[in-house]
């Protein structure tokens, strides 16, 4: 299989998820009209993914805005890793959140609360320098 | 006829209107407005958090509207220029203002009434328990919503949600959204 690569858009986020390194990106933002569609290619390619995982699994979820719909769709993806996860193998969450961003700190914890995959919480120290 | 123009600027002006829209919604008018809306709140608002709570108020009342602004056509079957909505962001004293409007069935107002009177009867901490009993076990619309929209802007705005139904006709009311977002 290959590393999907996406670009960012206004809408929907940068995706980098690399079968070599295990490492899985997702950053930007994430705010479609239509999720399901954005997400299934994210989706399907954990699937397949997981037949023959990395020993180690990272995912990186830093965004800046999410819409609600995006919200189930995330979710889908972390239970696909929960799954990877119970199978044995090493899966982490760092969810990525900008100084003060209470709210997206909060949205992290929703997740953290509902998913069996250790979650980090990472700080971003500055804020600005992107759009 | 001409002078309207400049009363309804100056209207607009004297409201502190930020953003005024009448219209059927595409996603790349949503994208737009969006765009706007960013580009304002970072000339008027100094504070990084009111301006996302703003942006993401804003950007799930103008989602919501899109996804249900086609209603009309499923009660009447009629001209897809009914499906009309509008749209105004206002400064306030105490914050903004986002006001959306636009019609739907009139056989669900009620249900969408006792809904919205359940999210302002709720304390901030019960909001996101129901936010997290939703994620994790409501199924997605076919237009992937999953009634996560009302709640979520409840929790962004921080306020309580004004709503209001005026009858149109036998099949169609319509409905107006007020989000205070306070700063």
């Amino acid at each position: 299989m290959a590393s999907l690569t996406l670009e960012g858009t206004p809408k929907t986020p940068f995706v980098q998820f690399d079968e070599e390194t295990g490492l899985l990106e997702l950053r930007g933002r994430s705010i479609p009209e239509n999720s399901i569609e954005f997400f299934k290619p994210l989706i399907d390619w954990v699937d397949r993914y997981s037949r023959s995982p990395q020993a180690r699994t990272s995912l990186h979820v830093q965004l800046e805005y999410f819409n609600t719909s995006s919200s189930k769709c995330i979710l889908d993806l972390f239970k696909k890793l929960e799954s990877l996860r119970a199978g044995g193998n090493e899966v982490t969450v760092l969810w990525h959140y900008e100084q003060d961003d209470e709210d997206m700190l909060e949205a992290g914890e929703d997740y953290a609360g509902i998913i069996n995959i250790p979650f980090k919480m990472i700080q971003i120290e500055d804020a600005g320098g992107h759009h | 006829m001409i002078q309207r123009v400049h009363e309804l600027y100056d209207s607009l002006e004297r409201q502190r209107i930020l953003l005024s829209f009448k219209g059927a919604l595409t996603a790349e008018l949503v994208t737009a407005l969006l765009g706007a809306v960013e580009r304002k709140m970072l000339v008027i608002e100094p504070d990084a958090k009111a301006r996302k709570r703003v942006f993401n108020v804003v950007m799930e009342c103008l989602q919501n509207q899109f996804h249900h602004q086609t209603k009309w056509h499923d009660v009447q079957g009629d001209e897809p220029a009914a499906a009309n909505g509008v749209v105004m962001i206002a400064h306030t004293d105490e914050g903004y203002s986002i006001l959306t409007g636009n019609f739907m069935a009139a056989n669900e107002v009620e249900h969408l009434r006792s809904y919205l009177d359940h999210i302002n009867d709720l304390t901030d901490d019960s909001l996101r328990d129901l936010y997290r009993e939703k994620l994790n076990n409501g199924s997605f619309s076919a237009k992937g919503g999953g009634g996560l929209g009302m709640i979520d802007i409840a929790r962004k705005s921080g306020s309580k949600l004004e709503y209001g139904f005026v009858p149109y006709d036998e099949g169609n009311t319509f409905f107006s959204l007020n989000v205070n977002v306070t700063t």
